[in-house]
């Protein structure tokens, strides 16, 4: 009997010395969360899981998937609590908080040793704060104007170019009984995507990015430029009626029955479009029009990103992860069932002709933006898009929304 | 020790049965009370480093739009939601009758305080959906153009506190049918001889009798109104441009929405509405207390 419990006692601590000293040998379980909650991305994470497993037979991955709106909030908790291996979350200034709370792990060694700054150069400023890297990207996608190539040929119009001709666009198509544009601004950041196009159009990227920076007024009058360029086509009516009381899926039914015509949106708007019953011919992606002649065209283009917390309990294999998922193979074949594009400048864009077109556009535009509510700080990106959108519905308040603006800029960066 | 105890058992034991829930009152209610005033006078994301900051969050709080919007609107709810007593007291008088099926007739119109709210805030958001709701069906088929209530800063409020009577209406309805109950028929009888009838029945003889399920029926509307949160939340998010929001919802934008990182600033919001909220609770612990004393 004591023999018995004395070899039980030495096989425990064997074991126990094991799983100590052979730590990447027997590292065990990887804890992943993710807000990838729609079909498609949902499905390229657990291919992902599933292959990352099969190249480390050691290692199980247990991944869990949240509901996008629900992560945003519930991320403070679990990187305190509880904090998984790797989450997912955003560039830009979106990640800051994490970052100067210590609670996300700098990982200039993973970007060294696996030569990111040359395969992800791209995107590294976006992950860049204090001269470290402290993620890596995973996906991106453009913006632009998504559009019904069919209204525009039955009406004989063709894809405008500048200013002028954008709004000429907007001025047949309302003589033909169609709503230019669809938006929907109840959840505001989708009017957050016209400001920034106005706003980079007019001023230029330089402009753009310094504003989100908080070191230009809100109330300077090239901000006023960009709100009176926004003003022209609020008074031609381009908006949708009432899209203050639609999420941006409820106002893409228009769009589908051909009572509007163009929405500037972000590259993940094509499959619902494609899925309400519209085909590939009638759909089209152009870049948004020059507004200021000579200004550099620079667009929107988000980045998603991977982070490991610092207090994960498995750092080790989590880096083996991060190098995995960024590899050029793993890239290409990821961003298709994503329908979006890959990050590593070896990987293959999907064969589809948003992709194509964003992609081009994309490699041709000297500025990149990450998008308001994650360039700007937290308290400007809600006050900024709710001036948005409470001018888009009233107008001749540009003067006090403005003001109110500058009042939170000098408050939110510190 | 023991004999301690043995001496003074009487007075002991009513103290050890309340001790846990006096613990529980003091530790999930009590405390968070003084941490959150505490946290008010601190600058602080949640995640690092607390700076105090004296009185800055209430100064700044006397000089925000959206928190004079926010209180304004609470005022509406607070007023309007009353609607809810006599309604129900009306709904409870029609249902408070001997017919087949009653008891069936009742539990549907108790129906909307059993659902969440949530499902409410739903089901009235689709009511007034500008393109395929059913108001604004209603409305042009009698010729009136759609009125989108939910994207209208002037009318949003009312619009949500409509879907709020709904559920509310229902509770103090079953109040009232409680209340009802226990009406002395020996009064109604002797008011009856005394050729007492409908209104001046209702008003000198059941109603002094409803005084009891009147006042808490007023209790809960109160505090339902001041805690209103989930409807602003679900049908409007506070919007369009913050126009619906109330306080509740607007210290849990500021705490922890997805763009809320001011923890100290969400706490001064609260112990603005702790402080409203106190001038009722205190009337109704101060009435409490009167009763219970026999006057």
């Amino acid at each position: 009997m004591k023999n018995k419990k004395m070899l039980f006692k030495k096989k425990l601590v064997t074991a126990l010395l094991a799983t100590v000293f052979s730590s990447s040998l027997f590292a065990g379980e990887l804890v992943i969360y993710t807000d990838t909650s729609d079909p498609a991305p949902r499905k390229a994470f657990e291919d992902v899981v599933k292959g990352f497993e099969a190249a480390n037979p050691d290692v199980t991955v247990k991944l869990n998937i949240m509901e996008r709106e629900g992560y945003k909030t519930s991320i403070r908790n679990f990187l305190t609590a509880d904090a998984p291996d790797i989450a997912t979350w955003y560039a830009g200034n979106r990640m800051l908080p994490y970052v100067n709370a210590g609670l996300f792990e700098p990982i200039d060694d993973v970007w060294e040793k696996h030569g990111m700054n040359e395969s992800l150069a791209s995107s590294a400023s976006s992950l860049t704060s204090d001269g470290k890297k402290w993620g890596v990207p995973f996906t991106y996608y453009q913006w632009g104007v998504y559009y019904r190539t069919d209204i525009f040929e039955a009406n004989d119009i063709s894809v405008p170019t500048n200013w002028a001709e954008f709004k000429a666009v907007g001025v047949k198509l309302k003589a033909a009984g169609i709503t230019p544009i669809t938006i929907g601004t109840k959840y505001l950041w989708t009017a957050a995507g016209v400001f920034d196009y106005l706003n980079m159009r007019t001023n230029g990227f330089e402009f753009h990015m310094a504003l989100t920076r908080g070191e230009i007024a809100w109330t300077d009058e090239r901000v006023v430029n960009t709100m009176n360029h926004w003003k022209e086509l609020l008074d031609l009516d381009f908006f949708l009626d009432n899209h203050a009381a639609y999420s941006w899926q409820e106002a893409l039914p228009p769009m589908v029955q051909g009572k509007a015509a163009m929405y500037i949106m972000g590259n993940f708007a094509v499959a619902p479009l494609l899925e309400a019953g519209l085909t590939e011919d009638q759909l089209g992606f152009f870049q948004f029009p020059e507004i200021t002649p000579g200004i550099a065209l620079a667009e929107d283009a988000p980045t998603d990103t991977l982070h490991i917390p610092a207090n994960a309990k498995n750092k080790v294999d989590a880096k083996k992860f991060l190098a995995y998922v960024t590899s050029v193979d793993v890239q290409t074949q990821m961003n298709k069932t994503l329908g979006q594009l890959p990050i590593n400048a070896g990987s293959q864009v999907a064969d589809n002709k948003y992709l194509q077109a964003g992609f081009k556009m994309l490699s041709e535009t000297k500025g990149v933006a990450q998008f308001f509510d994650r360039d700007a700080p937290a308290e400007m990106a809600k006050a900024g898009m709710e001036g948005f959108q409470e001018f888009m519905v009233k107008p001749e308040r540009l003067e006090k929304i403005l003001k109110r603006l500058e009042k939170v800029r000098k408050r939110a960066y510190k | 020790m023991f004999a301690y105890y043995k001496a003074n058992q009487l007075k002991l034991a009513p103290w050890i049965f309340l001790a846990p829930g006096l613990i529980m009152f003091v530790l999930y209610v009590i405390m968070p009370v003084f941490q959150s005033i505490a946290i008010s006078f601190y600058a602080w994301d949640g995640l690092g480093e607390k700076e105090y900051v004296g009185m800055a969050n209430y100064v700044e709080l006397m000089d925000d739009e959206a928190f004079y919007t926010s209180l304004k609107n609470n005022i509406i709810w607070l007023v309007l939601y009353m609607l809810a007593v006599p309604a129900g007291l009306f709904m409870a008088l029609f249902l408070n009758q001997n017919v087949r099926g009653i008891r069936l007739y009742k539990s549907l119109f108790f129906f909307p305080f059993v659902i969440s709210q949530v499902v409410v805030g739903l089901v009235f958001s689709w009511f007034y959906d500008p393109s395929y709701g059913l108001m604004n069906i209603l409305l042009n088929a009698i010729g009136i153009d759609s009125i989108a209530v939910l994207a209208d800063e002037n009318l949003v409020t009312y619009g949500i506190i409509v879907a709020g009577l709904w559920p509310q209406t229902a509770y103090c309805m079953i109040l009232f049918l409680t209340g009802l109950n226990s009406v002395d028929t020996e009064q109604i009888e002797a008011a009856r001889l005394d050729n007492a009838k409908g209104w001046r029945m209702l008003w000198y003889i059941i109603l002094p009798q409803l005084k009891p399920a009147t006042f808490i029926a007023v209790v809960v509307t109160v505090i339902g109104a001041l805690r209103s949160f989930d409807l602003v939340s679900i049908m409007t998010s506070g919007g369009p441009w913050g126009s619906s929001r109330v306080l509740a919802y607007y210290m849990y934008e500021q705490a922890f929405s997805e763009y809320g990182f001011r923890m100290g600033y969400g706490a001064a919001i609260a112990v603005v509405l702790f402080l409203i909220m106190m001038v009722y609770i205190s009337g109704f612990l101060y009435k409490m207390y009167r009763d219970e004393r026999g006057h």
